[in-house]
Protein backbone atom coordinates (compact mmCIF):
# COMPACT_ATOMS: atom_id res chain seq x y z
CA UNK A 1 0.00 0.00 0.00
CA UNK A 2 1.07 3.63 -0.55
CA UNK A 3 2.13 5.83 1.66
CA UNK A 4 -0.38 8.17 1.05
CA UNK A 5 -3.36 5.69 1.17
CA UNK A 6 -2.02 4.75 4.69
CA UNK A 7 -2.03 8.24 5.95
CA UNK A 8 -5.71 8.82 4.69
CA UNK A 9 -6.59 5.42 5.98
CA UNK A 10 -4.97 6.71 9.49
CA UNK A 11 -7.09 10.29 9.43
CA UNK A 12 -10.50 8.62 8.83
CA UNK A 13 -9.74 6.68 11.83
CA UNK A 14 -9.02 9.31 13.52
CA UNK A 15 -11.97 11.20 12.60
CA UNK A 16 -14.51 8.57 13.94
CA UNK A 17 -16.19 9.59 17.19
CA UNK A 18 -13.86 8.34 19.85
CA UNK A 19 -16.22 5.32 21.66
CA UNK A 20 -14.43 4.85 25.24
CA UNK A 21 -14.01 1.31 25.34
CA UNK A 22 -15.34 0.55 29.02
CA UNK A 23 -18.85 2.22 27.40
CA UNK A 24 -21.88 -0.08 27.70
CA UNK A 25 -22.08 -2.11 23.93
CA UNK A 26 -25.21 -1.96 21.88
CA UNK A 27 -25.45 -6.05 22.11
CA UNK A 28 -28.47 -7.99 22.00
CA UNK A 29 -29.52 -10.55 24.80
CA UNK A 30 -30.97 -13.63 23.74
CA UNK A 31 -30.90 -16.61 26.15
CA UNK A 32 -31.16 -19.93 23.98
CA UNK A 33 -32.15 -17.83 20.65
CA UNK A 34 -35.21 -17.39 22.31
CA UNK A 35 -36.09 -15.26 24.94
CA UNK A 36 -35.19 -12.04 24.78
CA UNK A 37 -34.07 -10.28 27.64
CA UNK A 38 -33.93 -5.78 28.49
CA UNK A 39 -31.05 -5.01 28.98
CA UNK A 40 -31.70 -1.71 29.06
CA UNK A 41 -34.25 0.59 29.85
CA UNK A 42 -35.59 4.30 31.20
CA UNK A 43 -34.82 4.46 34.69
CA UNK A 44 -37.36 4.45 37.18
CA UNK A 45 -38.88 7.62 38.64
CA UNK A 46 -37.34 7.35 42.02
CA UNK A 47 -33.50 7.92 39.93
CA UNK A 48 -34.82 11.15 38.31
CA UNK A 49 -31.91 13.08 37.85
CA UNK A 50 -29.81 10.40 38.48
CA UNK A 51 -29.50 8.35 36.15
CA UNK A 52 -31.54 8.66 32.51
CA UNK A 53 -30.97 5.12 31.70
CA UNK A 54 -30.68 1.81 33.51
CA UNK A 55 -28.12 -0.54 31.86
CA UNK A 56 -27.38 -4.28 33.18
CA UNK A 57 -24.11 -5.28 33.80
CA UNK A 58 -24.02 -7.30 30.58
CA UNK A 59 -23.29 -4.43 28.55
CA UNK A 60 -20.10 -3.84 30.48
CA UNK A 61 -18.58 -7.36 29.39
CA UNK A 62 -16.32 -9.02 26.94
CA UNK A 63 -18.32 -10.89 24.15
CA UNK A 64 -17.04 -14.25 25.16
CA UNK A 65 -18.19 -13.63 28.78
CA UNK A 66 -21.52 -12.55 27.15
CA UNK A 67 -21.75 -15.05 24.89
CA UNK A 68 -21.78 -17.66 27.70
CA UNK A 69 -24.79 -16.13 29.01
CA UNK A 70 -26.67 -16.74 25.66
CA UNK A 71 -26.76 -20.13 25.89
CA UNK A 72 -27.93 -22.27 29.18
CA UNK A 73 -25.31 -25.05 27.91
CA UNK A 74 -22.70 -22.74 28.47
CA UNK A 75 -23.46 -20.92 31.14
CA UNK A 76 -21.76 -22.61 34.01
CA UNK A 77 -23.97 -21.14 36.63
CA UNK A 78 -26.33 -24.09 35.61
CA UNK A 79 -24.50 -26.19 37.23
CA UNK A 80 -25.15 -24.64 40.34
CA UNK A 81 -29.09 -24.54 39.46
CA UNK A 82 -28.52 -28.21 39.05
CA UNK A 83 -27.24 -29.38 42.40
CA UNK A 84 -29.91 -26.87 43.94
CA UNK A 85 -32.83 -29.10 42.05
CA UNK A 86 -32.03 -31.90 43.64
CA UNK A 87 -32.07 -29.95 47.08
CA UNK A 88 -35.25 -29.17 45.99
CA UNK A 89 -36.82 -32.55 46.27
CA UNK A 90 -34.56 -33.64 49.14
CA UNK A 91 -36.37 -34.22 52.32
CA UNK A 92 -34.07 -32.95 55.35
CA UNK A 93 -35.54 -31.95 58.54
CA UNK A 94 -38.16 -33.29 61.80
CA UNK A 95 -41.20 -32.26 59.46
CA UNK A 96 -39.79 -34.90 56.66
CA UNK A 97 -40.75 -32.33 54.22
CA UNK A 98 -38.69 -31.17 51.48
CA UNK A 99 -39.11 -28.05 49.56
CA UNK A 100 -41.51 -29.40 47.02
CA UNK A 101 -43.67 -30.70 49.47
CA UNK A 102 -45.56 -27.79 49.66
CA UNK A 103 -44.36 -25.88 46.41
CA UNK A 104 -44.26 -28.46 44.20
CA UNK A 105 -42.31 -27.79 40.76
CA UNK A 106 -39.52 -25.56 41.16
CA UNK A 107 -41.32 -23.65 38.25
CA UNK A 108 -44.29 -22.48 41.32
CA UNK A 109 -41.33 -20.04 41.91
CA UNK A 110 -42.28 -17.62 38.65
CA UNK A 111 -41.75 -14.15 39.51
CA UNK A 112 -40.33 -14.85 43.27
CA UNK A 113 -37.12 -12.88 42.14
CA UNK A 114 -38.87 -9.94 40.50
CA UNK A 115 -40.23 -8.85 43.73
CA UNK A 116 -37.46 -9.67 46.33
CA UNK A 117 -36.10 -7.80 48.77
CA UNK A 118 -39.97 -7.63 49.69
CA UNK A 119 -41.40 -6.27 53.15
CA UNK A 120 -43.14 -9.67 55.08
CA UNK A 121 -46.14 -8.33 57.07
CA UNK A 122 -46.27 -11.36 59.34
CA UNK A 123 -42.85 -10.59 60.33
CA UNK A 124 -42.89 -6.94 60.20
CA UNK A 125 -39.57 -6.99 58.57
CA UNK A 126 -38.02 -6.55 54.75
CA UNK A 127 -36.98 -10.38 53.79
CA UNK A 128 -34.30 -11.16 51.35
CA UNK A 129 -34.75 -14.83 49.07
CA UNK A 130 -32.61 -15.89 51.34
CA UNK A 131 -34.28 -14.76 53.93
CA UNK A 132 -37.44 -16.66 52.90
CA UNK A 133 -35.61 -20.03 52.17
CA UNK A 134 -34.27 -20.00 55.71
CA UNK A 135 -37.57 -19.63 56.93
CA UNK A 136 -39.13 -22.36 55.12
CA UNK A 137 -36.37 -24.48 56.53
CA UNK A 138 -36.71 -23.54 59.86
CA UNK A 139 -40.41 -23.39 60.46
CA UNK A 140 -41.93 -25.97 57.87
CA UNK A 141 -39.12 -28.23 57.26
CA UNK A 142 -37.70 -28.11 60.75
CA UNK A 143 -34.39 -28.07 59.19
CA UNK A 144 -30.94 -25.91 59.65
CA UNK A 145 -30.65 -23.10 58.32
CA UNK A 146 -28.26 -22.72 55.26
CA UNK A 147 -25.59 -20.56 55.54
CA UNK A 148 -26.79 -17.15 54.39
CA UNK A 149 -23.90 -16.91 51.23
CA UNK A 150 -23.08 -20.40 51.18
CA UNK A 151 -22.96 -22.29 48.20
CA UNK A 152 -26.26 -24.38 48.65
CA UNK A 153 -27.87 -21.23 49.86
CA UNK A 154 -26.35 -19.14 46.44
CA UNK A 155 -27.33 -21.91 44.20
CA UNK A 156 -31.19 -22.58 45.90
CA UNK A 157 -31.34 -18.61 45.14
CA UNK A 158 -30.22 -19.71 41.58
CA UNK A 159 -32.66 -22.13 40.97
CA UNK A 160 -35.69 -19.66 41.95
CA UNK A 161 -34.05 -16.53 39.96
CA UNK A 162 -34.08 -19.23 37.05
CA UNK A 163 -37.95 -19.37 36.79
CA UNK A 164 -38.26 -15.01 36.93
CA UNK A 165 -35.72 -15.47 34.00
CA UNK A 166 -36.92 -12.49 31.06
CA UNK A 167 -39.54 -10.92 33.84
CA UNK A 168 -39.21 -7.50 34.68
CA UNK A 169 -37.91 -6.76 38.28
CA UNK A 170 -40.32 -4.87 39.91
CA UNK A 171 -39.43 -4.58 43.78
CA UNK A 172 -41.41 -2.14 45.98
CA UNK A 173 -40.44 1.10 47.35
CA UNK A 174 -43.09 2.18 49.05
CA UNK A 175 -45.45 1.56 51.89
CA UNK A 176 -43.86 -0.31 54.79
CA UNK A 177 -40.89 -1.32 52.70
CA UNK A 178 -39.60 2.50 52.25
CA UNK A 179 -37.51 3.07 55.63
CA UNK A 180 -35.99 -0.12 54.63
CA UNK A 181 -35.25 1.54 50.92
CA UNK A 182 -34.38 5.06 52.58
CA UNK A 183 -31.45 2.74 54.93
CA UNK A 184 -30.57 1.42 51.69
CA UNK A 185 -30.40 4.61 49.74
CA UNK A 186 -28.78 6.50 52.81
CA UNK A 187 -26.10 3.68 52.57
CA UNK A 188 -25.52 3.71 48.68
CA UNK A 189 -24.50 7.48 48.97
CA UNK A 190 -22.50 7.40 52.11
CA UNK A 191 -18.78 7.50 51.39
CA UNK A 192 -17.22 4.98 53.35
CA UNK A 193 -13.43 3.50 54.02
CA UNK A 194 -9.66 4.78 53.36
CA UNK A 195 -10.64 5.42 49.59
CA UNK A 196 -13.52 7.08 50.65
CA UNK A 197 -15.22 6.18 48.05
CA UNK A 198 -19.40 5.66 48.02
CA UNK A 199 -21.51 2.92 45.54
CA UNK A 200 -22.53 5.94 43.63
CA UNK A 201 -18.83 7.40 42.96
CA UNK A 202 -18.16 4.40 40.89
CA UNK A 203 -21.37 3.01 39.96
CA UNK A 204 -23.67 6.15 38.87
CA UNK A 205 -20.61 8.65 38.76
CA UNK A 206 -18.37 6.66 36.86
CA UNK A 207 -20.24 3.25 35.05
CA UNK A 208 -18.39 3.18 31.52
CA UNK A 209 -15.05 4.33 32.79
CA UNK A 210 -12.18 1.93 33.49
CA UNK A 211 -11.40 1.25 36.96
CA UNK A 212 -7.68 -0.57 36.66
CA UNK A 213 -8.20 -3.08 34.27
CA UNK A 214 -12.17 -3.72 34.70
CA UNK A 215 -15.12 -1.85 33.26
CA UNK A 216 -17.58 -0.38 35.57
CA UNK A 217 -20.73 -1.10 35.71
CA UNK A 218 -24.19 0.35 36.88
CA UNK A 219 -23.65 -2.51 39.82
CA UNK A 220 -27.05 -3.49 38.48
CA UNK A 221 -28.23 -6.37 40.63
CA UNK A 222 -30.91 -8.12 38.31
CA UNK A 223 -28.16 -10.75 36.84
CA UNK A 224 -27.67 -12.40 40.63
CA UNK A 225 -26.64 -14.98 41.41
CA UNK A 226 -24.28 -14.50 38.99
CA UNK A 227 -21.50 -16.79 37.59
CA UNK A 228 -18.51 -15.61 38.67
CA UNK A 229 -15.63 -16.76 36.33
CA UNK A 230 -12.74 -15.52 38.77
CA UNK A 231 -14.35 -18.15 41.20
CA UNK A 232 -16.19 -20.66 39.27
CA UNK A 233 -18.77 -20.53 41.14
CA UNK A 234 -22.37 -18.58 41.80
CA UNK A 235 -22.41 -15.55 44.03
CA UNK A 236 -24.94 -14.21 45.72
CA UNK A 237 -25.53 -9.90 45.97
CA UNK A 238 -24.17 -9.46 49.65
CA UNK A 239 -21.21 -11.19 48.73
CA UNK A 240 -20.24 -8.54 45.80
CA UNK A 241 -21.44 -5.97 48.39
CA UNK A 242 -18.89 -7.33 50.60
CA UNK A 243 -16.36 -7.37 47.79
CA UNK A 244 -16.88 -3.83 46.88
CA UNK A 245 -16.67 -2.34 50.58
CA UNK A 246 -13.55 -4.30 51.10
CA UNK A 247 -12.76 -2.56 47.96
CA UNK A 248 -12.92 1.21 49.27
CA UNK A 249 -10.89 -0.58 52.17
CA UNK A 250 -13.76 -0.46 54.90
CA UNK A 251 -15.01 -2.69 57.68
CA UNK A 252 -17.56 -4.42 55.64
CA UNK A 253 -21.19 -5.15 56.43
CA UNK A 254 -21.82 -9.34 56.92
CA UNK A 255 -23.46 -11.48 54.22
CA UNK A 256 -27.34 -11.25 55.73
CA UNK A 257 -26.70 -8.01 58.17
CA UNK A 258 -29.68 -5.47 58.15
CA UNK A 259 -27.14 -3.03 56.44
CA UNK A 260 -26.87 -5.31 53.06
CA UNK A 261 -30.79 -6.07 52.98
CA UNK A 262 -31.86 -2.22 52.94
CA UNK A 263 -29.17 -2.03 50.15
CA UNK A 264 -30.21 -4.67 48.38
CA UNK A 265 -33.65 -3.80 48.35
CA UNK A 266 -31.84 -0.10 47.09
CA UNK A 267 -29.66 -1.37 44.57
CA UNK A 268 -32.81 -3.99 43.61
CA UNK A 269 -34.64 -0.75 43.10
CA UNK A 270 -32.21 1.04 40.92
CA UNK A 271 -32.97 -1.82 38.61
CA UNK A 272 -36.71 -2.11 38.65
CA UNK A 273 -37.77 -2.39 34.40
CA UNK A 274 -34.45 -4.35 33.70
CA UNK A 275 -35.17 -8.62 33.23
CA UNK A 276 -34.52 -11.01 35.82
CA UNK A 277 -30.82 -12.19 34.42
CA UNK A 278 -29.67 -15.01 37.35
CA UNK A 279 -28.09 -17.01 37.16
CA UNK A 280 -26.01 -14.24 35.19
CA UNK A 281 -22.24 -14.80 33.87
CA UNK A 282 -19.67 -12.42 35.24
CA UNK A 283 -16.04 -11.56 35.52
CA UNK B 1 -14.48 -41.41 41.54
CA UNK B 2 -14.83 -37.80 42.86
CA UNK B 3 -17.85 -36.35 43.55
CA UNK B 4 -19.96 -34.50 41.79
CA UNK B 5 -18.59 -35.85 38.26
CA UNK B 6 -20.98 -35.77 35.97
CA UNK B 7 -20.87 -35.26 32.19
CA UNK B 8 -22.70 -33.33 29.86
CA UNK B 9 -22.59 -33.32 25.95
CA UNK B 10 -24.69 -30.82 23.44
CA UNK B 11 -24.81 -32.13 19.94
CA UNK B 12 -27.28 -32.25 16.84
CA UNK B 13 -29.31 -35.32 16.34
CA UNK B 14 -29.35 -34.94 12.82
CA UNK B 15 -26.43 -33.32 10.42
CA UNK B 16 -26.17 -33.23 6.57
CA UNK B 17 -22.94 -35.22 5.30
CA UNK B 18 -20.07 -32.86 4.74
CA UNK B 19 -21.40 -30.65 7.18
CA UNK B 20 -19.14 -29.22 10.01
CA UNK B 21 -21.15 -29.47 12.86
CA UNK B 22 -20.31 -27.97 16.91
CA UNK B 23 -19.84 -30.17 19.30
CA UNK B 24 -19.87 -29.10 23.00
CA UNK B 25 -18.98 -30.90 26.25
CA UNK B 26 -18.84 -29.92 29.48
CA UNK B 27 -18.11 -32.61 32.59
CA UNK B 28 -18.77 -31.41 36.14
CA UNK B 29 -15.64 -32.16 38.44
CA UNK B 30 -13.25 -29.98 40.83
CA UNK B 31 -10.26 -30.53 39.22
CA UNK B 32 -8.00 -30.15 42.50
CA UNK B 33 -4.32 -28.98 40.92
CA UNK B 34 -2.63 -30.64 43.59
CA UNK B 35 -0.81 -26.95 44.05
CA UNK B 36 -3.11 -25.84 47.16
CA UNK B 37 -2.88 -26.90 50.71
CA UNK B 38 -5.78 -27.69 53.06
CA UNK B 39 -5.93 -25.97 56.65
CA UNK B 40 -3.24 -28.22 58.26
CA UNK B 41 -0.87 -26.98 55.86
CA UNK B 42 -0.76 -30.23 53.75
CA UNK B 43 -1.17 -30.27 50.41
CA UNK B 44 -4.47 -31.49 48.75
CA UNK B 45 -3.54 -34.49 46.31
CA UNK B 46 -4.11 -33.45 42.51
CA UNK B 47 -7.48 -35.10 41.09
CA UNK B 48 -8.21 -33.45 37.88
CA UNK B 49 -9.54 -35.62 34.57
CA UNK B 50 -6.19 -35.37 32.31
CA UNK B 51 -7.84 -36.45 29.47
CA UNK B 52 -10.68 -36.51 27.09
CA UNK B 53 -11.46 -37.81 23.67
CA UNK B 54 -13.96 -38.16 21.50
CA UNK B 55 -14.21 -40.96 18.74
CA UNK B 56 -16.76 -41.18 15.57
CA UNK B 57 -17.60 -44.85 15.01
CA UNK B 58 -14.26 -46.03 16.34
CA UNK B 59 -12.24 -43.27 14.78
CA UNK B 60 -10.65 -40.32 16.87
CA UNK B 61 -11.75 -37.52 16.33
CA UNK B 62 -10.28 -35.07 19.33
CA UNK B 63 -8.01 -36.48 21.29
CA UNK B 64 -7.19 -34.03 24.92
CA UNK B 65 -4.27 -34.50 26.97
CA UNK B 66 -5.10 -32.05 30.39
CA UNK B 67 -2.55 -30.11 33.32
CA UNK B 68 -3.15 -29.18 36.27
CA UNK B 69 -4.04 -25.61 35.32
CA UNK B 70 -7.20 -26.77 33.70
CA UNK B 71 -9.91 -24.99 35.56
CA UNK B 72 -12.86 -26.36 37.45
CA UNK B 73 -15.60 -28.38 35.25
CA UNK B 74 -13.54 -28.77 32.03
CA UNK B 75 -15.69 -27.50 29.03
CA UNK B 76 -14.85 -28.02 24.96
CA UNK B 77 -16.38 -26.97 22.68
CA UNK B 78 -14.92 -28.29 18.85
CA UNK B 79 -16.29 -28.88 15.25
CA UNK B 80 -16.39 -32.28 13.35
CA UNK B 81 -17.63 -33.57 9.79
CA UNK B 82 -19.45 -36.45 10.59
CA UNK B 83 -19.77 -38.80 7.11
CA UNK B 84 -21.98 -40.97 7.73
CA UNK B 85 -24.88 -41.96 10.70
CA UNK B 86 -23.44 -43.25 13.66
CA UNK B 87 -22.45 -42.88 16.91
CA UNK B 88 -19.87 -40.14 18.59
CA UNK B 89 -18.50 -41.35 22.14
CA UNK B 90 -17.37 -39.40 24.27
CA UNK B 91 -14.30 -40.34 26.67
CA UNK B 92 -12.77 -38.44 30.19
CA UNK B 93 -10.35 -40.20 31.78
CA UNK B 94 -9.49 -39.04 35.79
CA UNK B 95 -6.33 -39.25 37.97
CA UNK B 96 -8.17 -41.50 40.07
CA UNK B 97 -8.53 -43.98 37.22
CA UNK B 98 -12.13 -43.67 37.28
CA UNK B 99 -13.52 -43.41 33.23
CA UNK B 100 -16.19 -41.51 32.49
CA UNK B 101 -17.98 -42.20 28.71
CA UNK B 102 -21.50 -40.70 27.14
CA UNK B 103 -22.72 -41.17 23.83
CA UNK B 104 -24.40 -39.14 21.09
CA UNK B 105 -26.05 -40.78 18.30
CA UNK B 106 -26.28 -38.69 15.03
CA UNK B 107 -28.00 -39.15 12.05
CA UNK B 108 -26.64 -37.98 8.85
CA UNK B 109 -28.98 -37.30 5.43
Amino acid sequence: MKFKQMTAIAALALALPTLSLADADDDKLVINGELEMVTKTAAPAHLDGALSEVISGWHFRDDDTQKMQMDDFDNAGMLGVEAAAEMWNAVDGSEGKSCASCHGEAESMKGVRAVYPKWNEAAGEVRTLEMQINDCRTTRMGAEELKYAGDEMTNMVGLISLQSRGMPVNVAIDGPAQATWEQGKELYYTRTGQLDLSCASCHEQNYGNMIRADHLSQGQINGFPAYRLKNAKLNGVHNRFKGCVRDTRAETYKEGSPEFIALELYVASRGNGLSVEGPSIRN
Amino acid sequence: MADGVKPRIKAPKSAKAGEAIVLKTLISHNMESGQRKNKDGSVIPRSIINRFTCEFNGKSVIDIKMEAAISTNPYFEFEAVVPESGELLFTWYDDDGSVYTDKKAIAVS
